[in-house]
């Protein structure tokens, strides 16, 4: 019988498969819509990207009725990678007992799991498709990483993590980067819209096909505010556990220190969207450096700086 | 009304510069205030704080990692005065981020408190009079329904009624607005960010924290001499330490050899004490992750190890030393090193710088090494060293460290002589006759932590508001509502509804659609039974 541990890796290599072939037709996806400049694209986005500031509704579901085929077989391999990537999980956590978040390698298998849960579960919300790409490559990009060069085999919880804050706490925390993940690559897409939007380059068809960059910035702000109180709570969480096991609840480790730089730079970016003159580019640009040190405090801070999670493994 | 918003808000009117050819002090005031308190200076100083935060992460901070400025301190000496000078290893102390954060929280108490007096008053104030031109607004529907004017204005009040606003009934029609939750728990947050400063403020100066060492079948009575380390708040005064005493009848970890690797993986850490105090004796158990509460002070269990029982003796066999001494774990198998200081008894000033292996084995180089951390074989060496040990100049030593500069080496490395090598239980002499050193018995240790922190309630409270401030201010939704009722000449009435979102409201359309639908079906289901 093949043991848990041995079944989560055969999981994650599965996924990485699928998903690569995902990545692949997302990408057929949207080098099709660059080549497409049709008359009748063109006319939407006079509607979309005609009054900036005022428009009516934002056309946040015009790129619907676009899906192409490459888009919707895009859409079944990433749904069936994603059943790989759940079960890896699921096999992970039987695998060692306990929560699969325990070492950087199950942390990055949990958060891009949830990264890929909270993009599906935005399907129902907005149609975001047009992300599946940039979804579906950074997963891969992270699953990759984690399993090559973060990867242990499955020991035992140290006294200092037997707790259930370990629970709460990291799980909320792998919660919030997935939604800033998404509202990141929302954000990228802002720019470029925004890009297309002031200089009307008349052939960025691709360009032609997404929500104007407005309707870009509101949904990523919702999504960041949500990432924002999932980071409060891992932040708070986060500093009761300490108290518990380090004997003080703030100490300015590193680790601390740097989910208190990503808070301050979230609680900027909200700042930003409601002052004169950071709307728009700017605050995108403020969100973007956020999921920046979000990468970098999982990397990083985990692995070069010294401090007291050191939990990694490695 | 309006939330009250600094004037460079996204959705406040832009301020029209006006010349002014000389501007008092008083007018310079106003200026730097009004600069203060602007949006655009709060967002350069959030993200000035983010950004003088990450020295702290990179250059050891003394609060957290103090060997780590120890050792930068001797590694580099020159770039160690630069950075001290700018206080690079004491960051969040520093006067530059103390800077950052105090002109922070000015700037964010010159904007909330104007907000909330101005919230106090919309809060009883109604809401805006209908606009006359209500067309002209982003959201807007009219359509034209059969029945009674007085009649319809009833539905519309019952209608945002249920939708949660606040109403004006006018002669017109009805106007209302909803989620002043959202600037009132705005306001929370805010609040309760001055409250978490103004709990470290005040409670700072009231805690202490010190550190201990405890062998098994020792006691420790929680009065300053007890403590290895201590470190008082600004007002701490002696008898704020609560009177009592913790003894350890044992520890208990339990550790799992994992075939795999080769590696010993803790599992649990148990100290079974017990606890004499006003309330009496009773036992407990500290775990990590599980502090002992006792008197408004939390007890840690932060760290453990060994500490051998070390006896010496003269030559003729009189005891002159016989102490437990605690070993400091080097590595997870515990290999274990100890210091031993025989001022008194000998003919001469012994030091004894001890290594322990709980489970030692013999590595092909015949250095010793542990491949566990329990002690299976157990295995005590010493280098002996001679001479004076600096003790007899009232001088404060460090317990853990020997100064060898003013003592001669006698056994171990170039001396020729072996070192002093036994298990547990044996005696061996000591070179040129000095006497005897026996490893007597093999007791652990634990060290604790013990903290009274009386910032902790204020803060765990602030930052409660915090989160349910945060929650409310972010997901409740501002916005106005108005529904004219214009008669016509028949028994047709014409209603106007408009919506008006205050800040980002990106529902408000479909939330207004819904509204008309409610409002007409109630015409509806009307018809069908009449």
């Amino acid at each position: 019988m093949i043991d848990s541990a041995a079944l989560a890796l055969i999981g994650v290599y599965s996924a990485m498969l699928v998903y690569t072939v995902a990545f692949l037709f997302f990408t057929f996806d949207l080098a099709k819509r660059s080549a497409k400049t049709s008359v009748a694209t063109q006319s939407r986005v006079l509607v979309g990207s005609g009054g900036l500031n005022r428009e009516q509704e934002p056309p946040v579901n015009a790129p619907a009725s676009q899906a192409s085929g490459f888009q919707r077989i895009a859409m079944t391999l990433l749904v069936l990678a994603y059943v790989f990537h759940l079960l890896a999980t699921v096999a992970q956590g039987i695998a060692g007992s306990r929560v699969p978040w325990a070492n950087m390698f199950e942390f990055g298998l949990t958060s891009t799991m949830l990264a890929v849960s909270v993009f599906l579960g935005s399907l129902f919300w907005r149609d975001l498709r047009y992300l599946g790409a940039m979804v579906s490559g950074f997963v891969l990009l992270s699953l990759g990483v984690v399993t090559v060069n973060f990867y242990v085999p499955v020991v035992p919880l140290p006294p200092a993590l037997q707790s259930s804050w370990l629970v709460i706490h990291v799980f909320v925390a792998s919660l919030a980067t997935a939604f800033v993940a998404l509202a990141a690559a929302l954000s990228v897409f802002q720019l470029l819209r925004a890009r297309f939007e002031a200089n009307s380059i008349a052939k960025a068809g691709l360009m032609n096909t997404l929500p104007s960059s407005s309707a870009l910035e509101s949904m990523a702000y919702r999504l960041n505010v949500v990432g924002f109180v999932f980071w409060s709570f891992t932040l708070i969480a986060g500093a009761i556990w300490a108290e518990r096991a380090w004997g003080r609840y703030w100490g300015w480790d590193t680790k601390e220190v740097w989910t208190f730089i990503i808070w301050v730079l979230f609680a900027g970016y909200i700042h930003a969207r409601a002052t004169r003159g950071w709307r728009g580019s700017r605050s995108a640009w403020l969100a973007i450096i956020g999921f920046g040190a979000v990468i970098f405090n999982y990397t990083v801070v985990n692995l070069f700086f010294t401090g007291l999670h050191s939990y990694s493994g490695l | 009304m309006e939330p009250l918003r600094p004037s460079d808000a996204h959705d406040s009117a832009p301020v029209r510069e006006i010349e002014q050819p000389t501007l008092g002090l008083a007018g310079w005031g106003r200026f730097f205030w009004r600069q203060l308190t602007s949006m655009r200076t709060a967002l350069v100083l959030l993200l000035l704080m983010a950004l003088a935060s990450v020295p702290g992460s990179i250059v050891p901070q003394r609060s957290s990692n103090p060997n780590g400025v120890i050792q930068f301190r001797r590694d580099d000496p020159e770039l160690f005065a630069i950075l001290d000078g700018l206080q690079l290893f004491d960051t969040f102390g520093s006067a530059w981020f103390s800077a950052i954060y105090l002109l922070l929280f000015i700037s964010l108490i010159g904007c909330i408190i104007p907000r909330t007096t101005h919230h106090l008053k919309a809060l009883r104030q109604q809401p805006p009079a209908i606009p006359k031109r209500m067309e002209r607004l982003e959201h807007y529907r009219s359509f034209e329904v059969p029945g009674d004017r007085e009649e319809l204005r009833n539905r519309a009040q019952k209608l945002l009624k249920k939708n949660g606003y606040r109403l004006r009934v006018s002669e017109q029609g009805v106007s209302g607005e909803r989620g002043y939750m959202r600037e009132t728990a705005n306001l929370v947050f805010h609040f309760s960010l001055i409250g978490i400063l103004a709990g470290l403020g005040f409670g700072t100066g009231f805690k202490y924290e010190g550190q201990r060492v405890i062998v098994e079948g020792q006691t420790f009575t929680n009065q300053l001499t007890s403590y290895d380390n201590f470190n008082p708040g600004r007002f701490f005064t002696e008898d704020s330490l609560e009177p009592y005493a913790i003894s350890l009848n044992r520890f208990e970890p339990t550790y799992e050899f994992d075939v795999g690797t080769g590696r010993a993986n803790p599992l649990d850490f148990e100290a079974f004490v017990t606890v004499t105090s006003d309330a009496g004796q009773f036992q407990e158990v500290i775990k990590v992750n599980d502090p002992l509460d006792i008197d408004g002070t939390s007890v840690y269990l932060l760290g453990n190890g060994f500490a051998p029982w070390i006896s010496v003796y003269d030559p003729e066999g009189r005891p002159v030393f016989s102490q437990p001494i605690a070993f400091l774990p080097q590595d997870s198998n515990l290999t274990s090193l100890g210091i031993v200081k025989i001022p008194d008894g000998l003919s001469k000033q012994l030091g004894l710088l001890g290594f322990f292996y709980p489970t030692a084995i013999e590595l092909d180089s015949g250095a010793l090494t542990s491949i566990f951390p329990d002690p299976d074989a157990p295995v005590m060496t010493f280098n002996v060293f001679e001479g004076d040990l600096g003790l007899d100049e009232g001088v404060p030593r460090n317990v853990y460290a020997l100064d060898t500069d003013s003592l001669t080496q006698i056994t171990g490395g170039d001396t020729g002589e072996n070192s002093l090598v036994m298990g547990l239980g044996d005696r061996v002499e000591l070179p040129s006759g000095l006497g005897y050193v026996e490893f007597t018995a093999l007791p652990r240790f634990v060290s604790v932590d013990i903290h009274r922190d009386p910032t902790q309630l204020p803060v765990g409270l602030s930052s409660v508001f915090i989160m349910v401030g945060l929650v409310v201010g972010l997901f409740v939704t501002r916005r106005r509502t108005w529904i004219r009722l214009i008669p016509g000449d028949t028994d047709v009435v014409t209603v106007e509804f408009a919506a008006l979102a205050r800040g980002d409201d990106p529902g408000l359309g479909a939330a207004l659609d819904r509204m008309v639908a409610d409002f007409s079906q109630e015409d509806k289901s009307k018809m069908e039974t009449s």
